[in-house]
C-alpha cells in the first residue's frame, strides 16, 4: 500500500508542494505580524483604575492602560522569588502602562493580579499625550490661564479642550516661523558669511562687496528681528494656559498647554470617536516630525529621506549600469575579458554591502568629499560640505552596491532583442549607434526596468551601509526644502530601515517605542512595495508597448 | 520534391510559366548595374564562397538558386555588407556598384546600405506604428519634416500595394497585421528610402500562397524602378518573376544565365540535375 504510493510519485508533490507552504506561511506570518501589531498603535486603549495593595501591604490607586499579560507556573514563579502560596498554580501579571514618567520615574509596571482588590473604568480618567515625558494619565482637576483658575470639575473639560485647540494653532505658527521663515533667515545669514568668507579667500574683500553683503545682511538682520518679535508675542499667548491633573498616587500636577499635543478621555469613546482617534495618530504617525527621541510623534522624515534616496540612486544607477551594459553587449569585442567582465561584475552582487558601506566612507566622502570640498568649497573650511556623509553620497554607494543587478538585466534584455531587428534597421542605412538609440534600447526598456525594480527593492532595505554614509538618526533638516538649490545634496537625512533599528534598540525607552517598531516596519515594506508597484506598471506599459516579434 | 512523379509535373509547370517572359530578357539593352569580381568569402577557415564573378543588369530581376548552404544567401549579404556583422567573415575580391568597389576602404556602409536595401526572410517589422516603420530610414537621414514625410510614407505603401489596405491604420502598431502584410511594409519601408538596389532573401518563404502571389505581383512592379536580386528556394518562383537566374552550388556559381535558357536549356550538367530535382 504505501509502496505503491511510494511509487505513484504523489509524494514528491506532496514534499514540494510543502516546501512552498512553507515558504508562503512564512511570508504571511511576517507581513500579518507587522501589519496587526503595526496597524494595531495607534487604537486607544482603554484606561483602568486598579486597587492594588503593593509589598508593603498599603493599598495604592494605578491608573493605567493594559498591555500584555504573563502566566507563570507557580514553581518557576517561585525560583523568580514570588512568594506563591499552597493553593495557587500559576501567578497572573498584567504589565500596565502607567506613564507620569516624570512622577514614578518609569512608563511601565508589572503587577500581579492577586494583589488586586478592585479594578474599575471610570469615565473621567484622561490620558495626556505630552511633548516630553510621555503620556500622562489621571484626573483632570482644574484649567488655569495665568496661574488663575478658570475653571473646575465637569466643566473644565470643555474648557480644556477649546484652550487646547488654541495653543495647538499657536504652536504650528510657531514651528512655521521657526522652521520655515527663521530657518530661511539662517540659511541667508549663513550664505552670506560663505560668501564673505569667499571673496576674503580670492582677495576680493573690497569696498563694494562689503557694502552689498552689508546691505543684504541688514535686510536678514531686520527681517530676523520681526519674526522674533512675532514669535515671542506668540511664546507669551501659548504659555499662558495650563491645566492640574491629579496622577493615581493623588498628587497635583500643573502641565503647560504648550507642552500637550491632545487630552482625551479613552473610556467614554464611542467606536466611533476611537477610530476617529485612530486615523489622526496615523495621520500623525505619517505627516509629523519624530519627538522624544525618536519614540513619539511622526516618522515623516523618514519616509522622505528614505524615498529621496531611492530616487536619487536611481537616477545614477540607471544610465549608468544601461551604459556598461551597452558597451558589455552591443561593442565590446565576446571573449575571454567580458566573461571575466561578467563574472567579477556578478560577484558584486554578492559582496556584504558593510563592504559598500566602508568604501563609500572610505572612497566617496574622505577622498572624493575632501577633494570636492578643498576645490569647491575653502570658505566653508573647517566644516566640511561634501567631505561628510550626506545624501549623494549614500545614494552613490547604493548605486554602487545595485549596479551588478542593472547590468545583469539590461545585457539579458539586450540578448533578447531578436538579430533580425537589428539587421532590419541597418539595411536601412542606420548606424549601429542610431540601431542602438531608435530600436534596440527602446525594445530593452523592459529589461531595464526590470533590473531598476531589483535595485529598488534591494536599495531601499539596505541599511547597513547607509549608517557609515549618510544616514543620522535626527536630521534637523530635509534634504530637499524651499531654500535655494532645493535639493541639499550634502545633507544628512533620515530613513526608515535605520530608524527601525534606532526606535527599536537605541532608544532609552525601549517598552513604548516597539509598537512604533512594528509601525515603521509595515511603514517600510510599504512604501518598498509601493516603489516597486510602480516601477512594475511602467515596466508593464513597456512591455506592451514594445511586444517583441517572437517566433 | 523528391519523387520523381513530382519531380516530372515540377519540370513541366517550369516551361509553361517560362512562356510568358521568354524572349524578353534578350531584346531590351541591358545595363550592368553590379559587378562581382572574384569575390571569396571566408567564416574564420572555412571558405564559404569561391571566387564567384557576375554581373546584375540594371532594373532586371536576377534570381539566386541552390541548395540549402550553398552559399547565395551569403553572396546576397555581400552587396550590402551585411557580412561585416559577422565577426569572422573575411572577403577577398571586390564588389563594383555602379563601377565602385563596395569594399574599398573609403565607403561609407551606412550610406552604401541606403543605396542598396535589404528584405530578409521572415518579416522583421519594428514594434512601432505602421507610419513609423515606413519613416524610418528617412528619421535616420534626419528628416523630420511632417509633410516630407507623410508624402514619403504614403508613397512607399503604395508602391508596396499596402496603401488601400493600411490608410486608415497608419498608427496602429505594425506588429498586429498579417504575415504578408508585414512582409510588404518591410518592402515599403526599404523602397521609402529610395535605394538603387533591392535584395530580398527569401522575401516568401514564410509566407501563405496568397501572400507569395502578391509579393511576386509587387516584384515585377518594382523591377520598373528598381534593381533586384532574389534568394530563392522555389525554382518556380524564380521562373515566374526574374529575368536571370544564377545556380549556385556549395559556394560556387556554376551557371548563370537569362531565366529562360537557364531552365529550358541549361549548359552545365549540375544545373540540369538541380532543376529537373535529382538533388538539393
Amino acid at each position: 500500500m504505501i509502496k505503491s504510493w511510494f511509487k505513484s510519485g504523489n509524494p514528491w508533490v506532496w514534499f514540494t508542494a510543502s516546501a512552498v507552504s512553507a515558504c508562503l506561511i512564512m511570508v504571511v506570518g511576517v507581513l500579518g505580524l507587522i501589519l496587526v501589531r503595526g496597524i494595531g498603535n495607534f487604537w486607544p486603549g482603554g484606561l483602568v483604575q486598579f486597587s492594588y495593595q503593593e509589598d508593603g501591604g498599603q493599598v495604592h490607586e494605578v491608573i493605567g492602560e493594559l498591555i500584555d499579560t504573563s502566566i507563570t507556573p507557580a514553581a518557576m514563579a517561585k525560583v523568580a522569588g514570588f512568594a506563591m502560596a499552597d493553593g495557587e498554580d500559576v501567578l497572573v501579571q498584567y504589565q500596565i502602562k502607567t506613564g507620569n514618567r516624570d512622577v514614578s520615574g518609569s512608563d511601565f509596571r508589572w503587577i500581579q493580579e492577586r494583589r488586586i482588590k478592585r479594578q474599575s473604568t471610570p469615565p473621567e480618567l484622561i490620558a495626556v499625550e505630552r511633548r516630553e515625558w510621555g503620556n500622562f494619565y489621571g484626573r483632570l482637576v482644574a484649567v488655569k490661564e495665568s496661574g488663575k483658575m478658570i475653571a473646575e470639575g465637569p466643566e473644565a473639560m470643555p474648557v480644556l479642550q477649546e484652550r487646547l485647540e488654541a495653543a495647538l494653532d499657536i504652536f504650528d505658527k510657531i514651528s512655521y516661523l521657526e522652521k520655515k521663515k527663521i530657518g530661511a533667515v539662517n540659511y541667508g545669514l549663513e550664505r552670506l558669511r560663505l560668501e564673505r568668507r569667499k571673496l576674503e579667500l580670492e582677495k576680493r574683500w573690497d569696498a563694494d562687496a562689503q557694502q552689498r553683503i552689508a546691505a543684504e545682511r541688514a535686510v536678514l538682520d531686520g527681517e530676523y528681528k520681526k519674526f522674533q518679535t512675532e514669535l515671542m508675542a506668540l511664546y507669551r499667548d501659548i504659555r499662558k494656559d495650563s491645566f492640574v491633573a491629579a496622577a493615581d498616587d493623588g498628587s497635583e500636577h500643573e502641565i503647560a498647554l504648550a507642552k500637550v499635543v491632545r487630552v482625551y478621555q479613552p473610556n467614554e469613546m464611542n467606536v466611533f470617536g476611537k477610530i476617529g482617534h485612530y486615523f489622526t495618530k496615523f495621520a500623525e504617525f505619517l505627516a509629523d516630525d519624530p519627538r522624544e527621541a525618536n519614540t513619539e510623534g511622526g516618522i515623516f522624515p523618514a519616509i522622505y529621506g528614505t524615498i529621496l534616496m531611492v530616487i536619487v540612486m536611481s537616477i545614477i544607477v540607471t544610465p549608468f549600469g544601461v551604459i556598461a551594459a551597452v558597451y558589455l553587449r552591443e561593442y565590446a569585442k565576446q571573449g575571454f575579458t567580458t566573461r571575466l567582465i561578467r563574472i567579477a561584475v556578478n560577484n558584486l552582487a554578492g559582496v556584504p554591502s558593510v563592504v559598500y558601506g566602508v568604501f563609500g566612507l572610505g572612497f566617496f566622502v574622505y577622498i572624493l568629499g575632501g577633494k570636492i570640498d578643498r576645490l569647491f568649497y575653502p570658505e566653508a573650511a573647517p566644516a566640511p560640505v561634501f567631505g561628510t556623509p550626506g545624501l549623494m553620497w549614500a545614494s552613490i554607494t547604493l548605486a554602487l552596491l545595485t549596479l551588478p543587478v542593472v547590468i545583469v538585466s539590461t545585457e539579458e534584455g539586450l540578448a533578447r532583442i531578436p538579430k533580425s531587428i537589428r539587421e532590419g534597421s541597418l539595411a536601412l542605412g542606420a548606424t549601429k549607434f542610431e540601431t542602438l538609440w531608435r530600436t534596440v534600447l527602446p525594445m530593452a526598456s523592459p529589461a531595464m526596468m526590470t533590473g531598476l525594480i531589483l535595485a529598488v527593492a534591494r536599495a531601499a532595505g539596505e541599511v547597513a551601509p547607509l549608517m557609515l554614509v549618510g544616514v543620522v538618526k535626527l536630521a534637523p533638516s530635509l534634504p530637499l526644502d524651499g531654500n535655494f538649490p532645493f535639493l541639499h545634496l550634502e545633507r544628512k537625512f533620515m530613513h526608515l530601515g535605520f530608524h527601525i533599528y534606532d526606535v527599536g534598540f537605541q532608544s532609552p525607552n525601549v517598552e513604548a517605542a516597539r509598537p512604533l517598531v512594528y509601525a515603521t516596519s509595515l511603514l517600510l515594506v510599504l512604501v518598498i512595495i509601493g516603489l516597486n508597484l510602480s516601477a512594475i506598471l511602467i515596466r508593464n506599459h513597456l512591455r506592451e508597448k514594445y511586444r517583441a516579434l517572437e517566433g | 520534391m523528391t519523387t520523381a512523379q513530382q519531380t516530372r509535373t515540377h519540370a513541366i509547370d517550369m516551361k509553361s510559366i517560362l512562356r510568358d517572359t521568354k524572349g524578353q530578357a534578350e531584346t531590351e539593352t541591358s545595363e550592368v548595374c553590379i559587378r562581382v569580381d572574384n569575390l571569396s568569402l571566408f567564416y574564420g577557415e572555412k571558405q564559404a564562397l569561391h571566387s564567384i564573378n557576375m554581373d546584375i543588369q540594371k532594373q532586371k530581376v536576377t534570381a539566386y538558386i541552390g541548395p540549402s548552404g550553398c552559399g547565395k544567401s551569403t553572396l546576397l549579404r555581400c552587396i550590402n555588407r551585411m557580412n561585416d556583422l559577422v565577426d569572422s567573415a573575411r572577403i577577398e575580391g571586390r564588389i563594383l556598384l555602379d563601377g565602385e568597389n563596395i569594399y574599398d576602404k573609403s565607403v561609407n556602409v551606412a550610406a552604401l546600405r541606403r543605396r542598396v536595401g535589404m528584405v530578409f526572410q521572415k518579416p522583421n517589422p519594428f514594434p512601432k506604428s505602421i507610419f513609423e516603420n515606413v519613416a524610418y530610414g528617412l528619421r535616420i537621414q534626419g528628416i523630420n519634416d511632417k509633410r516630407t514625410l507623410e508624402e514619403t510614407v504614403e508613397k512607399a505603401l503604395r508602391g508596396a500595394a499596402l496603401w488601400d489596405e493600411m490608410k486608415d491604420r497608419l498608427n496602429d502598431n505594425a506588429l498586429g497585421m498579417s504575415g504578408g502584410q508585414q512582409q510588404r511594409l518591410v518592402i515599403a519601408r526599404a523602397i521609402a528610402i529610395e535605394p538603387e538596389v533591392l535584395l530580398l532573401d527569401e522575401p516568401a518563404s514564410a509566407l501563405d500562397p496568397i501572400s507569395t502571389l502578391k509579393i511576386e505581383e509587387l516584384i515585377n512592379e518594382l523591377k520598373e524602378k528598381y534593381t533586384i536580386v532574389i534568394v530563392t528556394h522555389n525554382m518556380q518562383q524564380a521562373a515566374r518573376v526574374s529575368d536571370f537566374t544564377a545556380f549556385m552550388y556549395m559556394g560556387e556559381l556554376i551557371e548563370m544565365g537569362p531565366t529562360s535558357e537557364l531552365f529550358t536549356n541549361p549548359k552545365k550538367q549540375q544545373t540540369e540535375d538541380y532543376i529537373t530535382g535529382r538533388y538539393g
